[in-house]
């Protein structure tokens, strides 16, 4: 008899190691070992005022890191959420600004009014990258990368990189510096976008075409999911996650910048790579990305705490991702044995 | 008309399909009743992949009338053809790799409500849907980690989701052991007995038989005929595919062994899968390596041209014995390997014919200067050999991918004719070729060998041992069970060691 393919898997099949590892093992390893280090060597750290600084560094990278998320499951990359977040934020200071030279009694109104144009925006830029994409199937690498070009350029275009004061003031207390059950507000906005993502990926048709088309575009698409519609939700969805980071980093700086985000688009991939996110798509889960993008604020507070030189601070998110990536390829190798 | 219920439930007529102006199918003709097993023969390039697409919508037909159930029908799309009962089981599988088996069993069908997932009732359907066919299959594993048996079985499920009413097999048991191939031959008796019309496509003459009810030969686009399997021999079948009948495929080799051109004794790989191995090859004879796919005999070449690790053993070359063998160790000594997978190991795609015949061979006087090459000169030194091998279309600057499976394979075999050489190893020389590609093949192998060279070849196929060789060692399990001179090449005397036994 010719050996039994059948029974070869089983072997495969993970070890408990391998369950670990799949299952987000690295990144609460690398989590607990950041916190604790982080905690002895800086007592500071544990000081509740710098724990609510960390909480809004974590919220604001989280969201923007679940963008990122949602994008390299469905198989692609968007390094232009740094600039969508810094064009979002223009266009929010922008109508906040105009808004209430001529109603300057509807200050709620006007925030909300800002928030949908910052997140139309987003959605725009996230349907045109996802047409570029899938119907004239360019890679989402260079789509995506120029268009951060482009938007930067407006951006700058608009503002000549001044920024644009004048925001609502309870924008900026009630949102940005706001807080609710002793947590900031951002990260209660964070969190619910975080459970979203969550019961979407779990839950939801939706979620299950993401991950497919992600994981083999023909085998989707011989299988009757609509890819191009698919990839287009996740790329819009990734938009206004991008813009809606924007919006509430206005409210925390107090005006609209068109220099943020710059490192955006590399700390997101980061954060999406450390927490299981394949590279080439199909695999990732929203609680891990929470995680990574939660390890990441931790060392870049620590960083600050022991006032390393922002310039090493670069490099050692490059370190770190290295690491990463370094990770995913043997993990990779792992699985094709 | 007929009154009332139609047993011809799928019915094409004059079907014609162009692909850049030539034919892949000329006016072909096919029915399928309720409840009937209906084979497709063919060798490949034959057009059975093309008239099954059709079929199943994957691309447009351009002349013909499609009826299912008495209704015409004027254009497919695969979704559409799904809606309607038609579902297939290509070769290339459409599993998405990172989803669960029951992820992707409902994939592109799940049942939801307004907004999340009815999963438990996914769960259950899909029990009961695997329950039916006899699979039995872990539904959280991912679908990477599952064997290619296990990932048939996932795609059969997949396409029965719908309740078809007709279904494609696209070649099933070609990666299956027997065994699991019974639970497939069990599994599709069973959907026949529900009137389920099955298009069965094969090559295997003991499954047509014993599975079809009728079987359509189809040769070069066009339908040979279609005829009632119990009424028809195995070789009247061969004939109608290869049109000609067998034994004048192979061209007459005059075998004259001499010395050992090659010689491997007691060979062990690290990874177990060639155990003790030994045997001899002559100059200027056919040497046979037989046995099941997975038997060891592939392993043993890649192994004698250092691409397995030995372990134990020793292989001598002429009359030096070559301590650790490498490609580049194995080529010096003039030994020449053509790899069984020509995609992956052997030829570089995107690139031209010619640099993929020159590419082993830059190192000789004729091409290069030092470090500078001649490339002046390297569309002189391929005419030859491309000539030889009858390369179609004569097209040297043409990027690989865009010649034929044959034609590719004889892109390879140049590169093994730009220099001559003492042994020439072939793994599965014509393995998913056409029948015109294989006769170059077996002439280019009676050119050597009567030129003096030494060849071994491994192969499947037991017409081409019996044929070709002069011996056969048949493997087993890693091992080497027989050596069978040449008058014992029967097709039953090699086939009675298959599976270790002894005669």
């Amino acid at each position: 008899m010719a050996p039994l393919s059948a029974a070869k898997p089983a072997e495969h099949r993970s070890s408990l190691l391998d369950r670990f590892l799949m299952q987000g093992g690295i990144v609460i390893t690398f989590l607990i070992v950041a916190v604790v280090a982080t905690a002895l060597v800086e007592p500071r750290f544990l000081n509740r005022l710098n724990l609510i600084n960390v909480m809004r560094n974590f919220a604001l990278l989280l969201i923007p890191s679940l963008a990122q998320m949602l994008v390299m499951t469905a198989g692609g990359f968007d390094l232009s959420v740094g600039a969508v977040v810094a064009i979002s934020s223009v266009v929010t200071a922008a109508v906040m600004l105009v808004g209430s030279g001529y109603f300057p009694d509807m200050e709620i109104a006007i925030i909300l009014l800002s928030l949908v144009a910052a997140i139309g925006v987003g959605a725009l830029v996230g349907l045109t990258n996802a047409g570029l994409v899938a119907s004239l199937s360019l890679s989402p690498f260079m789509v995506t990368l120029a268009m951060m070009s482009v938007l930067m350029g407006i951006a700058l275009y608009f503002t000549q990189g001044i920024p644009i004061y004048g925001v609502a003031q309870s924008f900026i207390t009630g949102v940005g510096r706001g807080q609710f059950l002793g947590l900031p507000i951002v990260l209660h906005v964070a969190l619910v976008v975080l459970i979203g993502c969550i019961v979407m990926q779990r839950f939801t048709a939706l979620g299950r075409h993401i991950y497919a088309v992600g994981s083999d575009l023909r085998s989707a698409r011989l299988s009757g999911v609509a890819t191009g519609r698919t990839l287009a939700i996740a790329y819009v969805l990734a938009g206004m996650l991008a813009a809606l980071t924007g919006f509430l980093m206005t409210s925390r700086l107090g005006s609209g910048q068109s220099t943020i985000g710059g490192t955006l688009a590399l700390e997101t991939i980061a954060a999406a790579v450390i927490g299981g996110v394949s590279l080439r798509g199909g695999v990732g889960r929203a609680e891990h990305v929470a995680l990574a993008a939660l390890f990441l604020a931790v060392i870049a507070n620590a960083m600050n705490l022991v006032q390393v030189d922002s310039k090493y601070q670069t490099l050692v998110l490059g370190a770190v991702l290295i690491v990463a990536l370094a990770i995913d390829r043997l993990l990779l190798r792992k699985r094709q044995a | 008309m007929l009154q009332g219920f139609c047993d011809e439930m799928l019915e094409v007529t004059g079907f014609t399909k162009r692909f850049r102006g030539i034919a892949a199918l000329d006016n072909v003709d096919f029915s399928l009743n309720e409840g009937e097993v209906h084979a497709l023969l063919g060798e490949n390039g034959a057009g059975k992949s093309t008239l099954i697409n059709l079929i199943a919508g994957t691309f447009p037909w351009a002349e013909g009338v499609y009826r299912i159930n008495g209704r015409t029908i004027t254009s497919l799309t695969p979704q559409v053809a799904q809606e309607i009962g038609i579902a297939a089981v290509f070769q290339e599988f459409s599993l998405v790799p990172d989803l669960t088996v029951l992820e992707n069993i409902f994939l592109g069908r799940e049942q939801s409500g307004s907004l999340f997932l009815k999963r438990r009732q996914m769960r259950q359907a899909g029990t009961e849907l695997l329950d039916g066919l006899g699979f039995h299959l872990p539904l959280d594993e991912k679908v990477a980690f599952l064997s290619r048996a296990q990932k048939q079985m996932v795609e059969i499920a997949k396409a029965l989701r719908m309740r078809p009413k007709v279904l494609i097999l696209d070649e099933p048991t070609a990666s299956l052991t027997d065994g699991e191939a019974d639970k497939l031959f069990h599994a599709v008796a069973l959907l026949k007995g529900r009137g389920v019309g099955i298009i069965y496509v094969s090559h295997r003459m003991s499954e047509i038989r014993n599975l079809s009810d009728r079987v359509t030969v189809l040769r070069g686009g066009k339908r040979i005929g279609t005829v009632v399997t119990s009424e028809i021999s195995d070789e009247g079948l061969i004939e109608m595919m290869v049109g000609r009948p067998v034994e004048q495929l192979f061209p007459s080799i005059e075998h004259r062994p001499g010395a050992a051109r090659l010689e491997v004794r007691d060979l062990t790989t690290q990874d177990r899968s060639v155990i003790g191995a030994s045997f001899v090859a002559r100059a200027g004879e056919v040497v046979g390596l037989a046995g099941l796919v997975g038997c060891g005999r592939s392993e043993l070449c890649r192994a004698v041209f250092g691409l397995e690790t030995v372990e134990a053993g020793t292989i001598t070359v002429g009359d030096k014995t070559v301590a650790r063998p490498s490609p580049a160790s194995m080529l010096a000594s003039k030994v020449c390997y053509f790899p069984a997978d020509r995609g992956s190991e052997g030829l570089a795609m995107a690139r031209s014919a010619r640099e993929n015949a020159t590419m082993s061979s830059l190192d000789l006087p004729a091409l290069s200067a030092g470090p500078v090459l001649k490339f002046w000169r390297e569309r002189e030194v391929i005419k030859a050999p491309l000539a030889d091998l009858a390369l179609r279309p004569m097209a040297p600057e043409r990027k690989v991918s865009a010649f034929s499976g044959g034609n590719q394979q004889k892109l390879m075999l140049a590169r093994g004719l730009m220099r001559p050489f003492d042994v020439y190893l072939f793994d599965e020389p014509t393995v998913g070729i056409d029948v015109g590609a294989k006769v170059d093949v077996y002439n280019l192998i009676k050119s050597l060998v009567e030129a003096g060279a030494s060849v071994v070849v491994s192969t499947s196929e037991l017409p081409e041992l019996i044929n070709l060789a002069s011996r056969v060692y048949v493997m087993h399990e890693g091992k080497v069970v027989a050596e069978l001179g040449q008058s014992e090449l029967t097709e039953a005397q090699i086939l009675s060691h298959y599976f270790g036994g002894r005669a």
